[in-house]
């Protein structure tokens, strides 16, 4: 009975529980405590989900039991298993561990609408990985970002401010695009199912008003998955977000978008009229290297190491694009590896500096000379966490980059395995920098001491930590997974 | 195979790391107890043990036992006992542990089957031997470490290009013999020789060994440049361009370490330039060839890691490392002056000695082959060999004039280790069949025969007299004029020699414009991506919007031409 109705669950339990969250303004312990119990459950669920698509198979759900192309539908495959796995275990772990830091940097009359935004977004992304609907994706993608700017305004810098509005403007932008797009193809095709989208666009191909759909889609989804050079709203939002908000957001938002652009380009367009009618490719490959070394370069000389993980997410998403845009097997397998093992990576450094924050407050590189000395185990999380960033062996950032790698080798494009390396070498150098402040230099004399960050924030950490190097040795779990949905994506199709 | 394969490696590399968590006496006790526990477990997996696992549709084998691999395996090990002994006391914890880590991985790369191991543990020794430089302490190591980490990067991002292309065309990743004839492979052996200190990038090894600690110096001798020989010997046996670039490393060891004036530099020098005879050889590549480089690598180890204690003993005893501030040390460090001498005679290939047992194999290999120009260079080079490490070693640290220091020898774990690995010498020497047993393919070589004998002895002793003839020479302010003159004197190699110095110049000259442009274009990128700079601007809502249309546009109009 309930195992029938755990792809409604799956959003339902969040976006039910944040009101509640919101009731408990008064003891925003249990507002905590009530979010992190939610966002464990909902990771149950997508583990039930995965047990049981994990073959190959597809769940169909029917919101209300309205049949598919007229009620809303929720589908599950492999593709969004994969993201709501990973979406849901980095909120699960990095809620749980919140409660210190955001009891120290948020005001305690906003602690508890803060996990109620939380859970809120949670609700939004997860809603958007599962709907089999435009619309409701639509809508779902609103939610999520109507919390996420409320998220990043409740940052302690009044920089904040600035910051959550601008990214208002511009998700406002990519999400009026998005709805302009799927309002022509709704009027084209008279249906907003994506599965029966794709079954009527098939007939429409070379319709000029498809072409434009899919151009409003494109750039619509390139703005909220920080597409270089829409990127620009990304690195202020999560420098000035608090801690543990730059964490969940830097790990799981971007994660979701690229999974929609994903979707729409396979699933509702077809991979077909993407790459050989509208050569998507030849927009994704030039944007995303550029991306790759552009960015990395900046965030080479960030004194905000903030800001330095923010532009570097913007140089992992062009890693994503670039994997996309080889059009083949392998190069999608990777670019959906590194949706996961980004999401895994930056969670990590990210907490990580939560857990520094939490002590010094303002992580600039030179706030954090000779920290090391007293927060080794912090220290040395970040120090793990970088090693997958950069993508040393054994860890999982090696793993996506082995198959971009691969991907590229594969297309005989041999610049694109020279960027990919080149770049892996920028991260070494800004990782570096972090890492000869905090351990090679000696902590300046006017600096007070600091202990080491409390046990729970440094308890998630680890575990994200760990979770990089398990995914490193082990990676069959998620290869097999993101493999098979992306055969299954590509369907018979080879450019 | 039922019973389980516990990797040699991982048990220095896990084994270190129990180092911080004991003391006193239980940390002496593991320091001396794990590389014997290493050793023990390289005995015990015959050779062909083989475990292989499956990672990403690859079949690669972390533990595969070959008899080359043995061999480089047990000098390794008995090196981290050696190294253990020495430094037990005086290392900081630091250098312990990451000489251990490093110890492992070098391990860890002769037990490698395959591509994917092996890069793995090349990786994990660059950063193990940058932390033991590192530990050294003071500026000057920092400095150091800081420029041998990014060669060994640089090295590491080559080789590892190399392995994903080849593994991408073969389809497999094991490990052995292959042909520089595409650039996959000679990407990987550019990787290899990156390590091994070939040119152009030699420099590294007299810029970073020399300002790690007493005993992080001897530990750094052993490991790096030999698991590059082990790979190469491996993986390129018999590639022609390897006895070129051996010669040019034998020759630029010499040179450069007839010039220098700091002792540990000196040996530092010498590692090049012997590990250019095992390159060498590994280019001439048949079997008495390969035999030569593995027990020239083994034999190598043992003398040079004996030099260094001895140079390290003096530094640590005095704190001076310039040959022209020691001297006469004789007087108050008797052992440490004979053990210093009898790593000299080992290193100048002295009858009796283990340098003369191995590295005889080499010269007789390419005599074998008929290489008569490959064969009289190497002769020649074994006489410069006697004249940078053999004399001018000993003679100026020891020797000489009375400085006027009167040191005492070194505490007991120094003298110890020093004492067992002249044993291992001189025994190596004298009974020269316990290490051809063990080399990777059967011999029948006899060193001792009264020609060699009677070769080798001459060839001491001219060089021998024409240091002291030429000591005036050698005392004063050497300029490179100086040494090339004797050396156009000495052997008439005037174009070899030209050209080496030559390079080395333009070499310096290219560096320091390639630092400048690097310096203007790091100072360009900063004002272009800089916080301030235009690529990395955060707040302009309104040009994003414009790059939004532009994108949009660009699409539409590009759907209604396409």
């Amino acid at each position: 009975m309930t195992i029938g109705h755990l792809p409604a669950l799956q959003v339902v339990i969040p976006l039910l529980a944040a009101p509640v969250c919101f009731l408990l303004g008064r003891w925003p312990r249990l507002a905590w405590l009530l979010a992190s119990a939610v966002a464990w459950t909902t990771l149950v669920i997508a583990i039930g989900l995965w047990l049981q698509v994990r073959e190959g198979g597809t769940i169909s759900y029917a919101f209300g039991g309205w049949a598919p192309p007229w009620g809303i539908e929720y589908a599950v495959d492999r593709l969004n298993v994969l993201v709501l796995l990973i979406v849901s275990g980095i909120a699960a772990v990095i809620f749980s561990g919140s409660w210190e830091s955001v009891r120290q940097e948020i005001p305690e009359s906003r602690q508890a609408l803060l996990f109620t935004n939380l859970l809120l977004c949670l609700a939004g992304l997860l809603g958007i990985t599962i709907t089999g609907d435009a619309f409701n994706l639509f809508v779902l993608l609103e939610i999520s970002s109507l919390s996420t700017y409320a998220l990043i305004s409740l940052g302690r810098d009044r920089r904040a401010l600035t910051a959550s509005f601008q990214y208002l403007i511009m998700g406002t932008i990519g999400a009026t695009f998005i709805l302009i797009g799927v309002g022509i193809l709704y009027m084209l095709t008279g249906t907003l199912n994506m599965a029966d989208l794709a079954h009527r666009l098939g007939g429409l191909q070379g319709s000029r008003a498809m072409h434009t759909a899919y151009g409003f889609l494109v750039i619509g989804i390139g703005l909220k998955l920080a597409m270089f050079p829409l990127h620009l709203w990304l690195p202020n939002a999560y420098a000035y977000a608090p801690s543990v908000v730059s964490a969940f957001i830097a790990a799981t938002a971007t994660k979701v978008a690229v999974y929609v652009m994903v979707r729409y380009l396979y699933t509702v367009f077809g991979p077909e009229f993407a790459f050989s009618a509208m050569y998507v490719q030849w927009l994704f490959i030039p944007v995303g290297i550029i991306a790759v070394l552009f960015t990395s370069i900046v965030a080479l000389f960030q004194h905000d190491i903030k800001r330095m993980l923010a532009y570097s997410s913007v140089a992992q998403i062009g890693y994503m694009l670039v994997g996309i845009g080889l059009v083949n097997v392998t190069g999608l397998t990777g670019a959906l590896l590194h949706v996961f093992n980004h999401a895994l990576m930056k969670g990590a450094l990210f907490l990580a500096l939560a857990a520094i924050c939490f002590r010094i407050g303002n992580p600039r590189i030179e706030n954090i000379r000779g920290i090391a000395r007293q927060m080794p185990w912090t220290m040395a999380a970040f120090v793990g966490g970088g090693l997958s960033l950069i993508g040393v062996p054994l860890t999982a950032g090696f793993i996506s980059k082995w198959y971009l790698i691969l991907a590229a080798v594969e297309r005989g494009w041999w610049p694109v395995v020279a960027v990919v390396v080149i770049a892996s070498l920028i991260a070494v150098i800004y990782v570096w920098r972090v890492v000869e402040a905090a351990y090679l230099h000696p902590r300046p004399e006017d600096a007070e001491t600091v202990a080491e960050a409390p046990p729970a924030l440094l308890a998630v950490t680890w575990a994200l930590v760990l979770a990089n190097v398990w995914f490193g040795v082990n990676p069959g779990l998620v290869t097999s997974l993101a493999s098979g949905a992306a055969e299954a994506l590509f369907g018979g199709y080879l450019p | 195979m039922t019973d389980i394969v516990f990797p040699p490696s991982l048990i220095l590399i896990i084994g270190a790391f129990i180092l911080p968590l004991v003391r006193g006496a239980v940390r002496r006790g593991v320091i001396l107890a794990l590389p014997v526990l290493a050793l023990m477990a390289v005995w015990s997996l015959p050779v062909g043990t083989q475990v292989a696992i499956e990672f990403l549709d690859y079949r690669i084998a972390p533990v595969h036992a070959t008899a080359s691999g043995r061999l480089f395996a047990i000098i390794f090990c008995l090196m981290a006992f050696a190294g253990g002994v020495y430094a037990m006391g005086r290392a900081r914890l630091t250098e312990l542990v990451a000489a251990y880590v490093y110890a492992g991985s070098a391990v860890g790369v002769t037990f490698s089957g395959d591509l994917i191991t092996l890069f793995v543990f090349w990786e994990i020794m660059a950063l193990g031997s940058t932390l033991v430089i590192w530990a050294g302490g003071g500026e000057r190591a920092w400095k150091a470490s800081f420029r041998y980490l990014l060669i060994h990067l640089l090295g590491g991002v080559i080789l590892m290009a190399g392995i994903v292309w080849r593994v991408s065309m073969t389809g497999t990743a094991d490990f052995g013999p292959m042909l520089p004839d595409n650039p996959a492979n000679i990407l990987i052996l550019i990787g290899f020789l990156v390590n091994a200190g070939a040119p152009p990038l030699s420099a590294w090894i007299p810029d970073a060994y020399p300002e790690a600690s007493p005993s992080g110096m001897v530990f750094l001798s052993a490991f790096t440049t030999k698991t590059a020989v082990f790979a190469l010997l491996v993986g390129f046996p018999g590639a022609e361009v390897l006895i070129w670039i051996g010669l040019y490393m034998v020759f630029y060891g010499i040179i450069y370490a007839l010039l220098e004036n700091d002792m540990r530099r000196i040996l530092a020098y010498s590692i090049v330039n012997q590990v250019g005879f095992m390159v060498c050889a590994i280019g001439i590549g048949t079997e008495l060839a390969l035999n030569g480089a593995a027990a020239h690598a083994f034999a190598h180890i043992i003398y040079k890691a004996l030099l260094l204690m001895s140079a390290g003993s003096v530094l640590y005893m005095t704190g001076k490392r310039k040959c022209t501030d020691l001297g006469g040390l004789f007087q108050s460090m008797p052992v440490t002056a004979i053990n210093g001498i009898v790593g000299a005679l080992a290193i100048s290939a002295f009858p009796f000695t283990s340098g003369f047992v191995s590295k005889s194999l080499e010269t007789a290999a390419a005599a074998d082959q008929g290489l008569m120009l490959v064969w009289f260079l190497l002769m020649a080079a074994s006489a410069g060999v006697f004249l940078h490490a053999g004399i001018k070693f000993p003679w100026f640290v020891f020797f000489q004039k009375d400085s006027g220091l009167r040191p005492d020898d070194p505490p007991l774990g120094m003298r110890l280790s020093m004492w067992f690995f002249s044993f291992l010498c001189i025994a190596i020497g004298l009974y020269p069949d316990s290490l051809y047993s063990i080399l990777p393919f059967e011999t029948e070589y006899q060193p001792y025969t009264a020609g060699h004998l009677v070769s080798q002895s001459q060839l001491l002793l001219f060089s021998g007299f024409a240091f002291f003839a030429l000591l005036p020479m050698m005392k004063r302010s050497l300029t490179i004029s100086l040494d090339f003159d004797w050396f156009y004197r000495r052997f008439g190699r005037i174009l070899a020699d030209e050209f080496t110095i030559r390079s080395s110049h333009a070499l310096e000259r290219m560096e320091r414009q390639a630092r400048m442009r690097v310096e203007g274009f790091v100072r360009r990128l900063y004002r272009h991506h800089g916080p301030h700079g235009i690529l990395a601007r955060t707040w302009p809502s309104g040009g994003m919007v414009l790059w939004v249309t532009v994108m949009l546009a660009g699409m539409v109009i590009a759907a209604a031409v396409l």
